[in-house]
């Protein structure tokens, strides 16, 4: 470690005023405070010291994330097995899985930080720490085999246009993960969507096993099929539990989002009333479509409506993202509710986009700023109302 | 009597010049938006309606001009759009004559024309208040900085939605197809015209920062 700060100590005149590369500055803070805490401290006014900054807070996400990843990686590797009829262990799918899913994350990186950089210095900012769960995050909402240079675009534009020119990280009026899938799913509708897509290998259909079919529950149900897992037998409600289902890498293990969900509310990042919402908004939508009904879609039990697709995913990593999501606490409950209500509505009811999970949090995301003013508006209004009761009793 | 004034005066040629940039009716004034978003898919609509735009736009205001002493001002208004309204049927008579193909393609914007903002606001603006050849070279720079920005936003939602510059398939000729390169699909949808108009607005306004609003 102290050689470390010894060689971070020798090199920091060059990149000061006067240095050689004064330019380079933030691109130097930034490593340097990621290596160290910084040393710099409030010099006025009251401040509270605490452990968590935004650098701790975002590694407490990225952790959280693991979970759903290491799965997805799994099931990259078990789907492609099952569909290409080979036999492997459990090691061999997830370094199949790996192989496939680690240059995504790597591009998503690079591009994503370098962007961030870029802007950093011609901005004069500090490098802001906010793309480290993005970049984790834009691979985990995609699907793997999705190509290197569509992952690098995509994520470009999410940077650029989700973030940048809102004014950079804290800004950002929609979720930037978010962003870069809906461009994808606008962009490449092929490449996004459709049976072939969740399973690396189908797109040019080598050697698949007889009546294998690549389609996820949600795509089966739109064309008003019964809903098969990729051996061909009912998908049951354990395997929507597990994943072991084609989808989106990070999307598919309801468990394994759950496990990051209780170390998100554990170490309170993430807001317990948002995921419970959510979730409380979709079991009511989709109640109220069992009811009435009518098709395949319709048909889903509710609780099943809550582990297919991104919604789990949604509900837990990205409805919860604290720049987009509401920030007052009877906020967080409308937004949350009305997240899962139209995540549902769109999944059920416009079949064209099954993924209704993500276009309903974008859709939130745009209002979560008229739902706080609304609801600090009724804040003040009953207040006032109180004061004007005891100014009246207090007159009489 | 004062001096005539030469009829490229640097105060005229600011009114041709002005829009262009500094006061440009789509990025600056944020006018007729609606068919920048609508008809910039291929760069040979826009190249078209650019045209019409200019036409209806320099007739127009020369006529009002001419007649800004007679008419009455409470009926102006009704006064403008007969005469823009009677502009708009000549383009769109030419265009059904001579360019078929591409008038199905403009379809009902051509007509619309008649409601794009920024003619209205320069009639308003500037012809009822000018002698006739300032009005015309206002009415022409006016139209031809929209022109501009449309002309730009097709060239990128041409080239990145179909691969193609005037109907000449770019991309493929180079090869980029055979890389595994696809066509962006949401540089066909209007959502992505409104973004390139922002990105253009960013530009210009990263380079003069005057044109940035205190708030």
């Amino acid at each position: 470690m102290n050689s470390i700060r010894r060689f971070v100590d020798k090199i920091k005149p060059n990149f000061e005023k006067g240095g050689k590369f004064p330019f380079l500055l933030s691109t130097f803070e930034a490593f340097e405070t990621f290596l160290f805490v910084p040393n710099i401290v409030t010099k006025k006014g009251s401040h509270i010291r605490d452990a968590m900054d935004m650098k701790r807070t975002m590694i407490v996400v990225v952790i959280a994330l693991v979970p759903a990843l290491m799965f997805g990686m799994w099931n990259g590797g078990y789907q492609n097995s099952l569909a290409l009829g080979i036999e492997r262990t459990l090691l061999e799918n997830f370094w199949f899985g790996f192989l496939r899913i680690f240059p995504i994350l790597v591009v998503s990186y690079v591009v994503g930080l370098g962007t961030e950089f870029i802007f950093a210095q011609i901005r004069n900012h500090e490098v802001a720490e906010g793309y480290l769960v993005s970049g984790i995050l834009i691979p985990m909402v995609l699907p793997i085999d999705t190509p290197l240079w569509m992952v690098a675009v995509a994520t470009i534009f999410a940077v650029v246009i989700g973030k940048e020119v809102f004014g950079g990280v804290g800004m950002n009026i929609l979720n930037p993960a978010l962003t870069a899938r809906a461009f994808l799913f606008f962009a490449y509708p092929t490449y996004m969507s459709g049976d072939f897509v969740w399973i690396k290998g189908l797109m040019k259909g080598e050697g698949i096993v007889d009546g294998f079919s690549g389609a996820t529950a949600l795509g089966q149900a739109a064309i008003n099929e019964p809903l098969l897992n990729t051996s061909g037998n009912t998908m049951s409600g354990m395997d929507m539990f597990m994943g072991t289902i084609p989808g989106s890498i990070g999307e598919t293990s309801t468990i394994a989002i759950l496990i990051g969900a209780i170390f998100l509310i554990y170490t309170g990042v993430g807001s317990w009333k948002i995921i419970f919402s959510v979730f409380a908004g979709g079991a009511a939508m989709g109640l109220l479509l069992n009811l009435f009904g009518g098709n395949a879609l319709m048909e889903i039990p509710f609780w099943q409506h809550l582990m297919l697709g991104g919604f789990a995913f949604g509900a837990v990593f990205m409805a919860t993202d604290p720049v987009s999501a509401s920030q007052t606490d009877r906020g967080k409950w409308i937004y949350g509710f009305l997240i899962g209500v139209l995540a549902i509505i769109i999944r059920v009811l416009n079949p064209a986009f099954p993924e209704g999970v993500m276009l309903a949090i974008l859709l939130m995301n745009v209002f979560a700023p008229l739902i706080d003013h609304y609801v600090i508006e009724a804040h003040i209004k009953r207040r006032l109302k109180r004061a004007k009761v005891s100014t009246n009793a207090n007159s009489i | 009597m004062s001096e005539r004034e030469p009829l490229f005066s640097s105060k005229n040629m600011k009114l041709l010049r002005d829009p262009l940039n500094d006061s440009n009716p789509i990025t600056v004034q944020v006018l007729g938006i609606c068919s920048a978003l609508a008809v910039t898919v291929k760069l040979e609509n826009s190249v078209v309606m650019t045209m019409s735009v200019i036409a209806v736009m320099a007739v127009s205001n020369v006529v009002i001009s001419l007649l800004r002493k007679t008419i009455p001002p409470r009926i102006r208004i009704i006064v403008q759009l007969t005469i823009i309204a009677t502009m708009v049927i000549l383009v769109d008579e030419i265009l059904q004559a001579f360019a078929y193909e591409v008038s199905k393609q403009l379809s009902v914007f051509v007509g619309l024309i008649i409601t794009n903002c920024i003619i209205m606001g320069r009639l308003e603006a500037f012809a009822l208040a000018n002698k006739p050849w300032p009005a015309f070279l206002d009415g022409i720079g006016n139209a031809a900085g929209y022109g501009v920005i449309m002309i730009i936003v097709a060239f990128f939602r041409e080239l990145l939605g179909s691969g193609t510059i005037w109907g000449f398939p770019v991309f493929e000729k180079i090869g980029l197809y055979d890389v595994g390169y696809v066509n962006n699909g949401m540089m066909i949808l209007p959502p992505m015209a409104l973004i390139t108009v922002g990105i253009i607005i960013w530009v210009q306004r990263s380079r003069n920062k005057e044109l940035i609003e205190d708030n």
